[in-house]
């Protein structure tokens, strides 16, 4: 058994908090390069080397990249071996957003209930997703996820018959129905398999995978690159101004499905994308405890 | 008022009189100086019951430039903090009758319904797209800012800012051009 007291976690989800508001990840800037490469559309080059500065300032005067801040939604991974002392681990994420968005001069955007839409003030509370893995260690993958692209999130129930082509018809179809109002380029999270919510929860995962990086499985690598081409070929471009960048990349997780189904979730998600990648990077946190991507190692 | 500068930008600069609208065209590249008022989701779900009553708007919006923000907090020592546009069709309810009376423009980003871009010819408005996401480099080009009405909106509160040479772009004008869908037509392969 290994005990991890809370007051860490709280100080690992606020620094990722802030972290992510202010900061693109490398991946980003590297995918808004490569656009700018093939990008013909002189609207849309605009908006991309806009964006390229939007993400030097952000970063260097602490102003948060976009003002939708996010809602804040953390992928646990608890390893079994690991005890939470000093109190409870979903308060504790809670109270690093509270200090995160605080201190940080990051916007409130969260309403205690969607009847009554009071703002809570301090955008809490995070949506909070936990799997328990083996071993002795906690992993927590911060995303502020931002509102307008969240919108434009759908999930279909597609049939066995539909197939694969199926899929690609409607995650394509998420892409254009998004259109302008995402804040394109887009990069669309796709969960296919499961039941109704395990597809939609995968969705949201595939977002931390790096931006750039290839799926594991040479197959769906293949579906996700076919779609990302003809995703390019829509001609939403940039902001939906016209051009070749509506997307920067498709990333799907499969589970495996009942024989009557075939669930799609799509995640969209826009160029303000502040996420912890999930592939390993060099750790740029002072704290020794904390490694890279949110893991108290 | 507008003007086209050396580089072929328009300055707009509020308050905009239907021949400044007219002049405008989907595509045009825009730079605004002078006031923008704020305003989002709460703020028009407040305006409507105003509205429907023929009773004041807290601002008056003859010939003025609705932008749809919610701005994150000010630093200390800072105007204000990251301001892109937040999605336009959300206040599409809205729209039709703040154009009745005599709103001539409308900032944000995304597409609008059928309803508000035939209000946009009926009552020669225009709306304009600024880059989305691009928060940080657009609180550059507010010089003051100041909550003016719905205080206890927080981030949602309309605010006067005073702006210099905010670069937008014409999205829909009042002659039914639409750059959204131009440029996808232009692009699709
Ligand atoms: S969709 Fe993304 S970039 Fe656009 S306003 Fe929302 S959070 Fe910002």
């Amino acid at each position: 058994m290994r005990e991890i007291h809370v007051s860490a976690i709280t100080d690992a989800v606020k620094k990722l908090c802030m972290e992510a508001n202010y900061e693109l990840e490398p991946d980003m800037l590297r995918a808004f390069d490569r656009a700018l490469q093939t990008e013909r559309s002189p609207a849309g080059r605009q908006v991309l080397q806009l964006l390229k500065e939007n993400a030097e300032l952000a970063r260097t005067r602490k102003i948060p990249y976009c003002q939708d801040t996010g809602f804040v939604v953390c992928f646990v991974e608890l390893g079994q071996d690991v005890y939470v002392v000093g109190g409870l681990l979903e308060e504790a994420i809670n109270e690093g957003v509270r200090q995160g968005y605080t201190e940080g001069y990051l916007r409130a955007s969260i309403v205690r209930s969607p009847f009554d839409r009071k703002n809570t003030g301090d955008n809490t509370p995070a949506v909070v997703h936990l799997e328990l893995v083996p071993g002795p260690q906690l992993k927590i993958m911060v995303m502020a996820k931002g509102g307008g692209c969240e919108n434009r999130s759908k999930y279909k129930m597609l049939t066995p018959a539909d197939g694969l082509e199926g899929v690609k018809e409607w995650i394509l179809e998420c892409i254009r129905t998004a259109g302008p109002d995402a804040c394109p380029p887009l990069i669309a999270g796709v969960g296919v398999g499961g039941t109704f919510e395990k597809a939609a929860l995968l969705s949201k995962k595939a977002l931390f995978r790096e931006l750039g990086s290839s799926n594991p499985d040479p197959a769906v690598d293949a579906i996700e690159k076919e779609v990302l081409d003809r995703a390019n070929r829509l001609g939403i471009g940039p902001q939906g101004y016209g051009g070749d960048t509506t997307a920067l990349g498709i990333h799907i997780l499969t589970y495996p499905c009942h024989i009557t189904s075939l669930p799609v979730a799509v995640t969209i998600e826009c160029h303000a994308h502040r996420a912890a990648p999930g592939a390993p990077r060099p750790p740029r946190h002072p704290l020794a405890d904390l490694a890279p991507h949110g893991t108290l190692a | 008022m507008i003007k086209t500068a050396p580089d072929g930008i328009k300055e707009v600069v509020p308050p905009l009189s239907d021949a400044d609208v007219e002049a405008l065209r989907a595509g045009d590249r825009v730079r605004i100086s002078g006031i923008l008022y704020t305003g989002r989701d709460a703020a028009h779900a407040r305006f409507l019951p105003l509205m429907d009553e023929e009773q004041p708007l807290p601002i008056d919006v003859r010939g003025q430039i609705l932008y749809y923000t919610g701005p994150s907090p000010a630093r200390p020592g800072m105007v204000i903090g990251s301001v892109g546009p937040t999605t336009g069709s959300r206040m599409d309810k809205y729209a039709p009758k703040l154009l009745a009376l005599g709103l001539k423009g409308m900032m944000g980003k995304g597409s609008r319904s059928r309803e508000v871009r035939e209000a946009l010819k009926r009552h020669k408005g225009v709306y304009f797209g600024a880059v989305g996401g691009a928060g940080a480099i657009l609180s550059q080009f507010v010089k003051k800012a100041e909550v003016i009405a719905y205080e206890d909106l927080g981030t949602e509160a309309i605010r006067r800012l005073e702006v210099e040479n905010f670069p937008a772009i014409v999205v829909n004008d009042c002659h039914g051009g639409d750059l959204y869908e131009e440029g996808m037509r232009q692009y699709a392969r």
